[in-house]
């Protein structure tokens, strides 16, 4: 059983401070659902609202549909999987993977049974008799899951939980995450900040900053066409270039940069004389003369080969570098440090949004 | 020899065990690069500690006890007699608390107040542990830092005051014509004064009192450093109050419950003034029994007989308990 989440006009607020600004979501049943943002953005805030530790301070959490005012955690459909996981030291594996069974009183033989299955879901089997402290990270990352798994949640709610994680493992659970969630089929939310994350996994995708959510889409829709400069900035790497609008039409714009006009797509309908910036992914320019408009020419900072790409980086305005990434079929002629270089780019994929707060680098 | 000067002798003989224990275990397994003792203190500096060490454990700690093990273990003598040919080690001390030695029946009132002191104690104990747990909870994991410090305050302050003088305050407050009697018949509750003394509740709630700290503290210090999470994991599995309670934070807290609770048994079993002054003219507790011998009858071997008994029978009770709990020795002093 699954069940979709509806954030209806939440707002959170501690004394003076709004955690959550006026969040209006409706959360798909089934869906992987990721909230990405910087720490302090308000990410886990909405996420213990969710689960019942907070109440909003204005507007309704409702899961399937039904208003969760009142319903304390330990009544709500929903499970939380912590950022340090939160299992319980004193307890075997299988103790801790069925303590919400036990306390819902479901037999000792139904409550073994259950750990059994949930310990072959979780590549575990015959762990269970296992101290919570043997466990290797990763082992013990997934009998976190299987003990909110356990209660059959309509919600699973992740807060961040593969963190402590190397990089290795964490991306090898991200494609766990990702198959268990298929496997139950319910809805899972999940609090990120790695963007990598939150791309590979989720269905959709809800940046958020300073408690307002900036943009909801899936990731390629976050990653190609951001709303926001904040989602340009914060997704990915980019390289802003501010100016002012010098012409626009629905299809794109030019904006009035310090290396010239440089022309880029116009979502949010800019027009002539608006305060802009031009965000240019740094996979997008190529070394070389380009069209008018999408070329601009700058000395070489230095230069950084990684074996599958060659970063470059060249003098900006305002001392930030413009960063690009060089293939290797392109890689023959990539000048060296302190040469001039012309790039050009396909302004199709560039967007120029209105000027707005940025992600902190 | 007369065997009381004999328990001198046991000190210096275990410290010549230790010595020679000591310079053995350093030549089995010598390291080159180890100084020894006086190599890395002086020779003066080290032989200061050695004997400030020495006198602290030998003259303050082990020699008074030790003699009054040997001193239970003889008869009661003038001191003109002692170390006389009437001076011999005997049983009879040990013996007298089971069977008067007048007429050989059983020791009925001293064996009553045995029990009763313990009894009683373990009544505080629980007691003091039903006050406490809920109070401490509340300072580790519930309470603001403002309103934890007020709590700490209110507890710490009035044990400034003189245990006596707080004994005696209750007395005044418990007493037939006290506070409480006198607002539970203004209310309407009693026609008669209650009379809490006779009862024992005074001696309950002093016993209880007096030692408040000695409990909340080990449980604060257990509780507050359970992670918040697991509390809050309990209860998003859906575990009401009281089984988040029995499952996650009583387990979690158990050294610390057991050390609140040994410490409080012992010291309720080993007090004084709050039995003297709160308890019933009927109520007999061990402790006083033993300062009647010392300090009435003069009978100190029969009052260190009984002082070993009780101590006995105490640290035996913590034993089993502690064992019944399964929490080792060493979890608990923490």
């Amino acid at each position: 059983m699954s069940a979709g989440v509806e954030l209806d006009h939440v707002t959170v607020r501690f004394g003076q401070f709004t955690a959550v600004d006026n969040a209006n979501l409706d959360i798909k049943s089934g869906e992987f659902f990721s909230f990405l943002g910087p720490s302090g953005c308000g990410k886990t805030t909405i996420l213990r609202t969710v689960s019942g530790f907070l109440d909003p301070s204005e507007g309704k959490v409702k899961i399937g549909g039904q208003d969760m005012a009142g319903i304390g955690p330990n009544q709500r459909p929903t499970a939380l999987i912590f950022q340090n996981l939160a299992l319980f030291p004193l307890m075997t594996v299988a103790e801790n993977i069925t303590y919400g069974l036990r306390v819902r009183g479901v037999d000792k033989t139904a409550r073994m049974k259950k750990a059994d299955e949930l310990l072959h879901l979780i590549a575990l089997p015959g762990q269970g008799k296992k101290l919570v402290g043997e466990l290797s990270g990763g082992q013990k990352q997934r009998v976190a899951i299987a003990r909110a798994l356990a209660v059959r949640p309509k919600v699973l709610l992740l807060d961040e939980p593969l963190s402590a994680l190397d990089l290795k493992l964490r991306q090898h659970m991200r494609t766990e995450l990702r198959s268990i969630q298929r496997q139950v089929g319910i809805t899972f939310i999940y609090i990120t900040h790695d963007q990598g994350e939150a791309l590979t996994m989720s269905d959709r995708v809800a940046v958020m900053s300073d408690g307002v959510i900036e943009q909801v889409g899936d990731g390629k829709a976050v990653y190609d066409r951001p709303e926001t400069a904040f989602v340009a900035s914060f997704v990915g790497e980019n390289n802003p270039f501010m100016g002012k609008v010098s012409k626009a039409t629905k299809d794109g714009v030019a904006v009035d940069t310090e290396f010239g006009p440089l022309r880029g797509g116009n979502p949010k309908g800019l027009k002539v004389g608006d305060r802009a910036i031009l965000f240019v992914r740094p996979e997008l320019f190529k070394l070389g003369k380009g069209s008018a408009g999408a070329a601009l020419s700058s000395r070489v900072k230095s230069v950084a080969f990684e074996g599958n790409i060659t970063n470059l980086f060249l003098n900006g305005a305002a001392k930030k570098d413009i960063a690009l990434s060089i293939g290797r079929h392109g890689s023959a002629d990539i000048p060296g440090q302190g040469e001039k270089a012309t790039i050009n780019y396909d302004p199709s994929y560039a967007v120029a949004l209105p000027e707005g707060k940025m992600a902190r680098e | 020899m007369n065997s009381r000067f004999f328990v001198f002798l046991v000190p210096l003989v275990v410290i010549a065990a230790f010595w020679l224990m000591a310079n053995r275990e350093s030549k089995l397994a010598h390291d080159p690069t180890h100084k020894s003792f006086f190599e890395r203190n002086g020779t003066v500096l080290g032989t200061v500690f050695i004997l400030l060490v020495a006198f602290w454990a030998l003259f303050l700690v082990t020699l008074p006890y030790l003699y009054m093990v040997v001193e239970s273990f003889h008869p009661r003598l003038p001191p003109l007699k002692r170390g006389g040919p009437e001076d011999y080690l005997t049983l009879e001390q040990y013996k007298s608390f089971f069977v008067q030695p007048s007429d050989n029946s059983w020791n009925t009132t001293h064996l009553w107040g045995f029990f009763f002191t313990i009894a009683a104690s373990v009544a505080v104990t629980v007691l003091n542990f039903a006050i406490c747990y809920p109070l401490a909870y509340y300072m580790a994991q519930a309470g603001s830092i403002q309103k934890v410090r007020l709590i700490m305050l209110g507890l710490i302050v009035p044990y400034w005051v003189n245990e006596i003088l707080r004994a005696f305050s209750l007395r005044l407050l418990l007493a037939s014509k006290g506070l409480i009697n006198q607002m539970l018949m203004w209310l309407g509750i009693t026609d008669a004064p209650v009379d809490f003394l006779a009862n024992n509740t005074g001696l309950y709630v002093g016993l209880s009192y007096a030692y408040l700290l000695v409990m909340i503290f080990p449980l604060y210090n257990a509780i507050e450093s359970l992670d918040k999470n697991q509390i809050e994991a309990a209860r998003d599995l859906g575990a009401p109050w009281w089984k988040i309670h029995r499952d996650v934070v009583i387990p979690y807290a158990k050294p610390g419950i057991a050390s609140g609770c040994t410490m409080v048994f012992m010291l309720s079993a080993g007090s004084l003034a709050a039995p003297l002054f709160l308890g019933g003219p009927n109520t007999l507790w061990f402790t006083a029994i033993v300062y009647d011998f010392f300090f009435q009858a003069f009978n100190w071997p029969r009052g260190a007989a009984y002082a070993f008994i009780l101590l006995a029978a105490c640290i035996a009770f913590v034993m089993l308990m502690l064992r019944l709990f399964k929490v080792s020795l060493g979890e608990t002093i923490r």
